[in-house]
């Protein structure tokens, strides 16, 4: 048997050649990868694959806790992956199962939790046991640089701050004379293919050789490293998982080549770090005690599935951290195999051209020359990045940052979403919803898509339904847009697909094994917990729009039953309004709402019935939250517009109208409802006016409620009828100091609320003098012969007084002037007849 | 290493020669009484000790490698362990891609606020590369294109016709004609069709003599730093096509306070030499107290990021900073005891700050009554900049 462990640095373009070379070369019978020992099982679909994809492994019980391995195109993994598929010899994974580290994580954070309950301070673990989304150990890993793993966890108070486990690299870098090691490692193996770059020279010889002296730098590293003295209990920690991890590898690689069916030739891929613990070239660690440190975990049973992922993702300043802070350029260095330098700033220049910017030929052949200048300069036998960085920046951006940033972006970190094939293994919910993102033509992209949908089109429909069933199962795919004044037909989404998507499917698979059923368990078991009664209303309304019939009848039963328990009328008024714009508006979704009609007549009865006694003893706040239930309540009833209904309300609010001791907003609020719904007519509001308003028995807060309640937000109704306006002065002329004082502050606030023509067209009435009340007596009115009658306010007003109270021959007299000034000719003609 | 190699000028109809100065005789009189050497006299030693130890590969006419002129730019230490000063205390990375444009068919254009230590930047980067920073053009409103391209000696004209020896070459046609390095200072100051003239010269590599009928072809190693400002008023935008012909390089403010009081010191400590003051050298403290109340002005912030203030018209660049500290201590020297001291900082402090006459005294003000009074150990200055204002009013 013969093991050959070359140790890569995960996502380097160099190293993947390198291990592509030097399979070739080694033509092993077995190909071990440092990976999720679960993996194996997904490995059947490598073929279908196209990267950046992601291996996840889940938990069973909780998909949640999933964990990810990405690779790219470029990533050395990926390459050995792909070895296998080509040439048929097996492929395995050999690190530590996910579903240990994630028990051993699970351990550690109930005996946090329980550290945390007896100490009864500090908040989580050291892992911080809140996160549920940390990485676990190895998950990071594909990503650093050369596996030194868990960089988040790493370097905790109090040690040395420079620890070789943390930065091998930058160790080696260093004892080489470099400053930068990304810089050193990069010329040393990632651009080596270039460096010595040619057709008729495959650079096969050298993989090998590379392999060989990778393996001895980080097996100096690692003689280097040694225990450390003061090292945080997180660096304990982590370590030992490190020891785990390399533990279950050197077993997995001992059992290949061993047993009957023993790989006579192994070739096993892992992050360079790790290259001396597998070849024994430090530690030294038998079999039995490799055993001995695995012992004592019981796995958390997992699952294994692929799901897309992106450059952005794979890029360092994502929220996964996988590590390479330009997965476009080393996609680039991948796919370009020769002029790597040349067709980098072509595609720079097309970029900025793309923007409008100016880019000629010129000036790309110039930067070419400034990046070749600078790489001499710098003395690297290539261009990187960084040197093409810093020529596009003198040379095609004129020293101008803002277009950089665009070219990084789009270039260096790159748009590209992985796929993944028919066959992967998949939930059964992500399968029904890849179903109907065919049937529906929505493709995930990476970018942001706007789309309008017209709900009178089937398609269209089934479309937004779709985005909304999947925001209630987390999956905020579409946003939507507030649409621009076009009706109830249009609506206008954003979407946009993010990777962890894929895992929000996964995790809601428990709910159902299709969107719409998923999305009906989900509302079900939110209608099941919702504290109240306008929580399941809201439900309703999100059922409805996502076009859920079952999911309606649940949570229309559950409304009634909530609704039959809550003796709150105020709740019912609440809960009816969304009712009665499903009702209203629910056919235009073509939903079937008879449920809906069925529970909103209920409710409007019980609203009817339970109105009055609701609105007695209220506080000035609960009758605040009453009014505005009462107003939204009475809209609801305008919507309906079921007569039978509506003359019950009118019953019910003309009964709160009239309560005493109740809340004299409420009073004055239903008044007006009554008022505007013409339920009762205008002396009748006048006299109710007056009373409320009248000194002697009413308080002159309570007056200002009810004026308040009366008046609502709008002046209108003091604007247009003078008599109204009249009413309110002479109260509030009667009013004492004192009085006046006390109301002063509700009434501001009230005609606060007005609009500025109305407060202004009130005030000119109240300037140009009122008709007053003769005499303050509950009767009607009666305009006196004062110098008002015959000025410009209140056409018709006055009229209204009747005829007797003026005196003929004076207006005789002024009419043919008035008629004359109007021009009525008919009026004139009657003057002089008189 | 790409250079910009010239055909040899074979097919052209008749070369002008232009004789291009030896660049030892080109300034006169020794470093010790020059009230400012150039940047190849004053530091003579640290080039020869490059040259001496560079086995780098140079393009041709180069009098340094590039990687050498990096060094000599940003300092370090040689292998026969000369130690070279930095000049242009700031990003490597900057220097690096502006010695690297040189030796590319593009000109380079330094871009930056004023006093970023362009000119200075740009000074250095000829001394070492052509040994000879003296083919200055001096850009202004008044710039004639003869600056540019040649112009007359007129009674020569007159007496014997247009010929070789009427002609008076200007600094960048004699920085063709050698192969070296010429400098445009403050190239948007000059009138647009002015700039344009160095359109030709920069793309064609020759300058045309129309009246003998005949051309000037640059030798290789020859190329052109501009420096140009991006925020001064009055300023002749550059046209695109001559844009298209640099490789631009911003330049930055100092990055901390730490970075802009070494640079300062660093600065002072040379001038003071240059000026033979008898004064001490300056107290860093002195040093970062002024760099900070520029800092602060500049960015309209105090350096703990707690109180916000208004920004005076002025530009309070570094190099005005390493002026007060100068005055200050010329101030000293001559009229105090030697040490630098509040007072002899406080009035260049107020001169650099105060610019604007209706403005700024409002806003220096506000910024010693709510800023320097409260400050630790700054009584001393705030007494200073106020018996100052006192003075000022008073008169």
């Amino acid at each position: 048997m013969s093991v050959t462990v070359l140790g890569i640095r995960h996502h380097g373009p160099g190293s993947a050649r390198a291990v592509e070379a030097a399979l070739a070369e080694l033509d092993p019978d077995l190909v071990l990868v440092e990976g999720p020992a679960e993996g194996d099982a997904a490995l059947a679909h490598t073929g279908s694959l196209t990267p950046p994809v992601a291996l996840t492994v889940y938990a069973r019980d909780e998909p949640r806790d999933a964990a990810f391995w990405p690779f790219a195109e470029f990533s050395p993994e990926w390459r050995a992956l792909l070895h296998g598929a080509a040439t048929g010899v097996p492929v395995r994974f050999i690190d530590l199962p996910f579903g240990l580290s994630l028990a051993l994580r699970r351990q550690e954070q109930a005996e946090a939790a329980a550290r945390a309950v007896d100490a009864d301070a500090e908040a989580g673990g050291p892992d911080g046991a809140g996160s549920r989304s940390a990485d676990p150990p190895g998950a990071s890993s594909p990503g650093d640089a050369a596996g030194g793993d868990g960089a988040g966890g790493a370097g905790g108070e109090g040690e040395p701050a420079h620890l070789v486990e943390d930065d091998p690299l930058g160790w080696l870098a260093r004892a080489a004379g470099h400053d930068d090691p990304e810089r050193f490692w990069e010329d040393l193996v990632e651009h080596r293919r270039l460096a010595r770059a040619g057709p008729g020279e495959p650079g096969r010889d050298g993989a090998l050789e590379l392999f060989a002296a990778v393996a001895n730098a980080m097996t100096e590293l690692r003689d280097e490293a040694g225990p450390g003295d003061r090292v945080s209990p997180t660096r304990v920690e982590h370590r030992r998982r490190e020891e785990m991890r390399e533990a279950h590898m050197r077993l997995e690689i001992r059992r290949a080549g061993s047993g009957a069916d023993a790989a006579a030739r192994i070739a096993v891929v892992c992050g360079a770090w790790h290259v001396p613990a597998l070849t024994g070239a430090v530690g030294r660690m038998s079999a039995t005690a490799d055993q001995r440190t695995l012992r004592g975990v019981r796995a958390v049973r997992t699952d294994t599935t692929w799901v897309p992922w992106t450059h952005a993702r794979l890029a360092a300043e994502s929220g996964y951290g996988a590590g390479v802070a330009s997965p476009g350029w080393y996609h680039h260095l991948w796919t370009s195999r020769d002029q790597a330098t040349t067709r980098w700033v072509t595609r720079v220049a097309g970029l900025l051209r793309a923007a409008d910017l100016p880019a000629s030929s010129a000036s790309v052949i110039e930067t070419v020359r400034l990046a070749e200048a600078l790489a001499a300069v710098r003395e690297r036998a290539v261009p990187g990045l960084t040197e093409l960085n810093d020529a596009v920046l003198a040379g095609l951006c004129g020293g101008d940052p803002v277009p950089l940033a665009v070219v990084r972006e789009q270039l260096v970190v790159g748009r590209v979403l992985g796929a993944v094939g028919e066959d992967v293994p998949t939930v059964p919910l992500a399968a029904d919803l890849a179903r109907l993102q065919r049937r529906l033509r929505l493709r995930p992209g990476a970018d942001d898509q706007k789309i309008r949908l017209d709900l009178r089109k089937d398609v269209d429909r089934e479309r937004g339904q779709l985005l909304r069933r999947l925001r209630l199962l987390d999956v905020p795919w579409g946003t939507p847009a507030a649409t621009s004044g076009t009706g109830t037909f249009a609506e206008a989404w954003t979407l946009r697909w993010e990777p962890e998507f894929s895992v929000a499917v996964v995790a809601a698979a428990r709910y159902g094994s299709t969107v719409a059923d998923a999305a009906t368990a989900v509302i079900t078991e939110r209608t099941e917990a919702a504290a109240d009664l306008p929580a399941v209303t809201a439900l309703l309304e999100a059922a409805v729009l996502a076009g859920l019939p079952t999911a309606m009848a649940v949570v229309a039963a559950g409304l009634e039953r909530r609704a039959a328990g809550t003796g709150d009328v105020a709740h019912l008024m609440a809960a009816l309004a969304p009712l009665a714009r499903i009702h209203r508006y629910g056919d235009v979704r073509a939903t079937d709402t008879t449920g809906v009609a069925a529970l909103a007549e209920s409710l409007m009865v019980r609203i009817c019935a339970g109105l009055p006694p609701a609105c007695v003893s209220l506080d000035d706040d609960a009758a605040d939250a009453m009014a505005a239930a009462i107003d939204s309540a009475d809209g609801a009833f305008r919507l309906i517009a079921d007569p039978e209904h509506v003359e019950r309300w009118h019953v019910a609010v003309r009964a709160a109208a009239d309560i005493h001791g109740g809340n004299s907003l409420v009073n004055g609020r239903c008044t007006r409802i009554l008022s505007d719904a013409g339920d009762i007519d205008q002396a009748e509001v006048a006299l109710r006016l007056d009373r409320a308003l009248s000194a002697a028995g009413v308080a002159p807060a309570d007056a200002a409620r009810w004026l308040e309640g009366f008046l609502g937000s709008t002046g209108s109704v003091l604007a247009r009828d003078p008599r109204m306006l009249g009413l309110v002065d002479a109260w509030l002329a009667s009013l004492t100091a004192d009085a006046f004082t006390v109301v002063l502050a509700p009434l501001r606030r009230v005609f606060a609320a007005f609009t500025a023509p109305e407060r202004r067209m009130i005030a000119e009435r109240a300037g140009s003098g009122l008709p007053r009340p003769a005499g303050g007596g509950t009767g009607p009115t009666t305009p006196t012969g004062g110098p008002a009658a015959g000025g410009p306010g209140g056409p018709g007003g006055p009229a209204a007084g009747g005829p007797a109270a003026w005196d003929a021959d004076r207006v005789a007299l002024v009419l043919p002037v008035v008629a004359s000034l109007l021009t009525i000719p008919g009026l004139e003609r009657t003057a002089t007849h008189e | 290493m790409t250079t910009s190699t010239q055909p040899p000028a074979g097919i052209a109809p008749e070369t002008t020669a232009v004789p291009a100065r030896p660049v030892g005789a080109a300034p006169q009189g020794s470093g010790d009484q020059l009230l400012r050497p150039h940047a190849e006299q004053a530091f003579a030693a640290e080039l020869a000790a490059l040259a001496a130890t560079d086995r780098r590969r140079r393009p041709p006419s180069w009098r340094l490698s590039p990687w050498a002129v990096v060094t000599y730019v940003l300092g370090g230490t040689l292998e026969d362990d000369t130690v070279i000063t930095p000049k242009y205390i700031g990003s490597r990375r900057l220097v690096e891609v502006a010695v690297a444009t040189l030796a590319t068919d593009r000109a380079l254009l330094l871009l930056g606020s004023p006093g970023t230590a362009k000119s200075w930047l740009s000074e250095h980067l000829a001394a070492a590369i052509s040994g000879d920073s003296t083919l200055v053009v001096q850009g202004t409103a008044g710039t004639s294109e003869d600056a540019v391209r040649y112009g007359w000696n007129y009674a020569r004209l007159i007496a014997e016709g247009p010929s070789k020896d009427a002609m008076v070459p200007s600094p960048v046609m004699r920085a063709m004609a050698g192969g070296s390095l010429a400098r445009v200072e403050e190239l948007t100051r000059m009138g647009a069709e002015v700039q344009d003239a160095l359109i030709t010269v920069l793309s064609e590599k020759t300058l045309p003599v129309a009246e003998l009928a005949s051309e000037v072809q640059a030798v290789a190693g020859f190329n052109i730093i501009a420096t140009a400002n991006d925020r001064d008023r009055g300023v002749n935008e550059m046209s695109s096509a001559l844009r298209r012909r640099f490789n631009t390089v911003v330049l930055p403010l100092p990055a901390t306070e730490d970075v802009e009081v070494e640079i300062v010191s660093r600065r002072v400590a040379q001038l003071g030499r240059a000026l033979d003051l008898p004064a001490e050298p300056p107290a860093g403290a002195e040093v970062r107290r002024v760099v900070r109340i520029f800092r602060e002005l500049r960015s309209g912030v105090t350096s703990d990021g707690r109180t916000t203030v208004r920004t005076p018209s002025s530009t309070l660049s570094t190099a005005e900073a390493i002026g007060v500290i100068t005055g200050g201590l010329t101030l000293a020297a001559h009229f105090g005891d030697g040490r630098l001291s509040a007072e002899d900082v406080a009035a260049g402090l107020v001169g650099a700050v105060v610019k604007d006459p209706s403005t700024d005294p409002v806003v220096w003000r506000e910024y010693l009554e709510g800023v320097v009074r409260d400050r630790d150990g700054w009584k001393d200055l705030y007494q200073a900049c106020w018996d100052l204002d006192t003075e000022a009013r008073g008169r």
